[in-house]
């Protein structure tokens, strides 16, 4: 907590600037007049990067303690409803993912090192893939809609034993099933409504973050980062990486819950 | 003494007609159009208090139709506690000072700043919206199953407006966040801050760590309204104590938010007008961030009587007492504060005085409904109603007042009449007394909250309350005019008319755009009253 003697020493008032007579020297034209010096600025805004990080964090959170409490509770509706679920374009929207983070952090080590061209073909590289992502997101969910497993009035869920199961009594299962047809075409709603809540919010935010990648590349196009101030792309780099690993935690959750029987 | 000259140069007269305020990045014009915009929805929902204060007049439903009555208690509710409680004093007070008090020229995010602002202004119009299509009738906690699939009113545009309302509380406490972080001048470390900033400091973690869990709780909502989807419907298997979990993990904090700033503002008027350096600086401080954590686990005492068991209902019983602890701490640093200091009655003072006996009773009301066998029988009457009015009115409107009076000739340059403010002052005290108190007896006697008629025999408190309410009235009306007046016919204020320690009062009144002409770089050590300062700035 002691952060204010450290950009003391490096602040220039500290050495008899006033105010209104400091433009002796050149600023960097990225520099806002609120801040006194580049660094103030980019700590300024990488701080609340962090901060706005944490928000999500605590937004997705709630998701993420309903998902943990209905999971507990109907276990075998949310197995069952997770099962139903092709796991491949899951599977592949993971590694694009992961790809689009690595191209991301490729971007804002090229912007660290002046890197112009290189800095706009990774950005570019990143929203391609992250638009690869939303147009498989999009198969799925139309899969969704064309097999009822839209939560609400026109909802169906028929529970398909999977090859290792088929006509086994339950309870060999691994555990008792107590759940009759009728409740588990209930329950299941709970799952597919989180299904969509949650892979919904977090595309949306994979849409909002190809919006800012799209204005980053075309501000990198233009020549304004250099060494000395690249974070806007450092900012959402962060963001991006952000979005990656809800997907990291959403994935287990929604695709993989009980696969290994 | 020479009398103070208006400055001919301050963030006013910086720029004129409407898009020089619409697109200002500057944290005092912000702060006026907050003053404006929140001004105008406290009027409002004054409005529906005063409608409900009629109704109750009489035993008898004579006014309205019950789910017109369920639409103005609603609708009193969520606009005082989403657009004005929850941004009062930060959004106006701690965006105008906090740059000043810590010797910065804005706040760290000037256009985040805006935006928060017009992310507030949306929030408001789709709750206006909401009023004009026929209303919500929810109450303002939004229960779901209720809300979700039977009420029949406007619950998803103002479930939306109370969204985005959201988002620009969130803003704000992170501007502010990084703003004490980063933004402080040269020299000035954390036990110089005014326990202002630390207050405020405090409030922004909860704005930040709970607004967004009531976000997505109402984005849940939202869906299941819309679209039909299933997480809080027990026809499905949902849990609605799920959203009453969820929705309290924010909304208990959230009465952190709203007295939290309103406690910083006390702390620096009995400083100020008792000529004393505050007593237990760094307790009083850390008082602020102790009630901020407690605050994030003690929700559940809203839910005893919901279903919750019994174990966990003596954990949040036992916790919520230690909320007394931190907030016992700040009242008895006030009265030593006090004790042996230079007093003197002006405004600001009178409303920490009345701050002080609200939010004694406020508090100490709390510990009767914190309590579990006495929360059974004390559950949903008018005693909760009565206890959270004493603390969300009595205390944070309390601050909220004070701090404006006090900070007023800062904001505006101009003082405003003493005379008139002091009646203001104690109208406000007298009439919040007699409103709220005879509530207190008729929740202990049974009298249940949320319904538009009673038995005979709560008659005559029922009518003393709404007697209060329209002292209460006058008492808030007023300010509106003096203040008015003051702007145009006030006496010049010069830079510090009160003879304060702080930063701001540094500068002139009204500041510059940039606060400063130079950033201070002798930064004193925070309320240094002596006797040779106060000499010194009585001459000014």
């Amino acid at each position: 907590m002691s952060d204010a003697h450290v950009h003391a020493a490096a602040h220039p008032l500290a050495d008899g600037h006033g105010l209104a007579a400091d433009h002796g020297h050149a600023h960097h034209p990225a520099l806002q007049h609120h801040f006194e010096t580049m660094s103030q600025q980019r700590e300024a805004g990488v701080l609340g990067m962090w901060v706005f990080l944490l928000t999500e964090v605590l937004f997705f959170g709630g998701l993420f303690f309903a998902y943990t409490l209905y999971r507990s509770w109907y276990f075998d509706a949310f197995a069952a409803a997770s099962k139903s679920i092709e796991i491949l374009p899951g599977l592949i929207n993971t590694v694009v993912l992961i790809a689009s983070s690595l191209t991301m952090a490729l971007s804002v080590r090229a912007s660290q090192t002046n890197q112009r061209k290189a800095t706009v073909n990774w950005l570019l590289a990143t929203i391609v893939l992250g638009t690869v992502f939303l147009g498989i997101k999009v198969y799925e969910y139309a899969d969704k809609f064309a097999h009822h497993h839209v939560p609400g009035a026109s909802f169906q869920f028929a529970h398909v034993p999977g090859p290792g199961e088929a006509h086994e009594e339950p309870a060999a299962v691994g555990h008792v099933t107590t759940m009759g047809p009728d409740e588990l075409e209930r329950t299941t709603q709970l799952f597919f409504s989180l299904y969509f809540v949650m892979t919904g919010l977090h595309a949306l935010h994979m849409i909002v973050g190809i919006v800012i990648l799209f204005i980053i590349t075309w501000m990198a196009h233009k020549g304004r980062f250099d060494s000395e101030w690249h974070a806007p792309v450092e900012m959402t780099g962060l963001y991006w990486h952000f979005v990656d690993i809800v997907w990291i935690f959403l994935f287990p959750l929604l695709y993989l819950v009980e696969r290994h029987n | 003494m020479d009398t103070p000259v208006f400055p001919a140069h301050n963030y006013l007269s910086n720029g004129h007609g409407l898009k020089s305020w619409l697109l200002t990045k500057d944290h005092k014009r912000i702060a006026v159009l907050y003053l404006i915009s929140i001004s105008a929805f406290f009027f409002l929902g004054g409005l529906f208090a005063v409608g409900i204060r009629l109704e109750l007049t009489t035993p008898q439903g004579d006014l309205f139709q019950p789910d017109t009555y369920n639409k103005f208690f609603t609708l009193h509710g969520i606009i005082m506690v989403f657009f004005f409680l929850i941004p009062s004093v930060p959004a106006v007070l701690g965006n105008f000072l906090i740059p000043p008090m810590i010797g910065a020229k804005d706040l760290a995010f000037p256009r985040i700043n805006l935006l928060s602002w017009y992310l507030y202004v949306i929030g408001g119009v789709f709750t206006l919206f909401a009023i004009i299509a026929g209303g919500v009738d929810t109450g303002w906690t939004f229960y779901t199953p209720y809300s979700a699939t039977s009420s029949n009113s406007n619950v998803a545009p103002v479930a939306l407006g109370v969204f985005i309302a959201g988002f620009s509380s969130i803003l704000t406490g992170l501007n502010f966040i990084v703003t004490v972080h980063r933004m402080r001048a040269p020299g000035l470390h954390w036990f110089k801050l005014p326990l202002f900033v630390w207050a405020h400091y405090a409030t922004s973690l909860i704005q930040v760590l709970g607004t967004p869990v009531v976000a997505i709780t109402i984005v849940m909502l939202f869906t299941e309204r819309a679209f039909g989807f299933a997480i809080f419907d027990p026809q499905r298997g949902g849990d609605p104590v799920l959203f009453q979990h969820l929705f309290w993990f924010y909304s208990h904090p959230a009465v952190y938010i709203m007295i939290l700033p309103a406690l910083g503002v006390i702390s620096e008027l009995v400083s100020t007008f008792s000529r004393k350096r505050i007593f237990g600086y760094s307790f009083v401080a850390f008082s602020s961030l102790a009630i901020a954590i407690f605050g994030f686990i003690v929700w559940a005492h809203h839910m005893f009587v919901a279903g919750i068991s019994v174990y966990s209902a003596m954990v949040f019983s036992f916790l919520s007492f230690s909320v007394a602890i931190p907030s016992a701490v700040k009242v008895f640093n006030w009265a030593a504060t006090m004790h042996r200091g230079s007093i003197s009655f002006e405004t600001p003072m009178l409303y920490v005085y009345g701050f002080f006996g609200l939010f004694l009773i406020g508090g100490l009301t709390g510990l009767f409904l914190a309590t579990l066998g006495t929360d059974i029988h004390l559950h949903d009457t008018y005693f909760v109603v009565a206890h959270f009015h004493y603390i969300m009115v009595g205390g944070a409107i309390m601050g909220y007042l004070g701090g404006l009076h006090f900070w007023w000739p800062k904001i505006f340059g101009r003082m405003y009449s003493e005379f008139w403010s002091r009646i203001s002052a104690i109208l406000v005290f007298a009439g919040f007394n007699l409103t709220f108190f005879p509530q207190f007896l008729l929740g202990y006697m049974g009298m249940p909250r949320r319904y538009h008629m009673y038995p005979d025999e709560f008659q005559v408190l029922n009518v003393l309350s709404s007697a209060g309410a329209s002292i209460l009235g006058l008492g808030y009306l007023l300010p509106a005019i003096y203040f008015a007046y003051s702007l145009k016919y006030g006496e010049v204020a010069g830079n510090n008319p009160w003879g304060a320690s702080g930063l701001e009062w540094r500068t002139q009144s009204p500041p510059l755009t940039e606060n400063f002409v130079e950033v201070p770089t002798d930064i004193p050590e925070a309320y240094e009253y002596t006797p040779k300062v106060v000499r010194e700035a009585k001459l000014v």
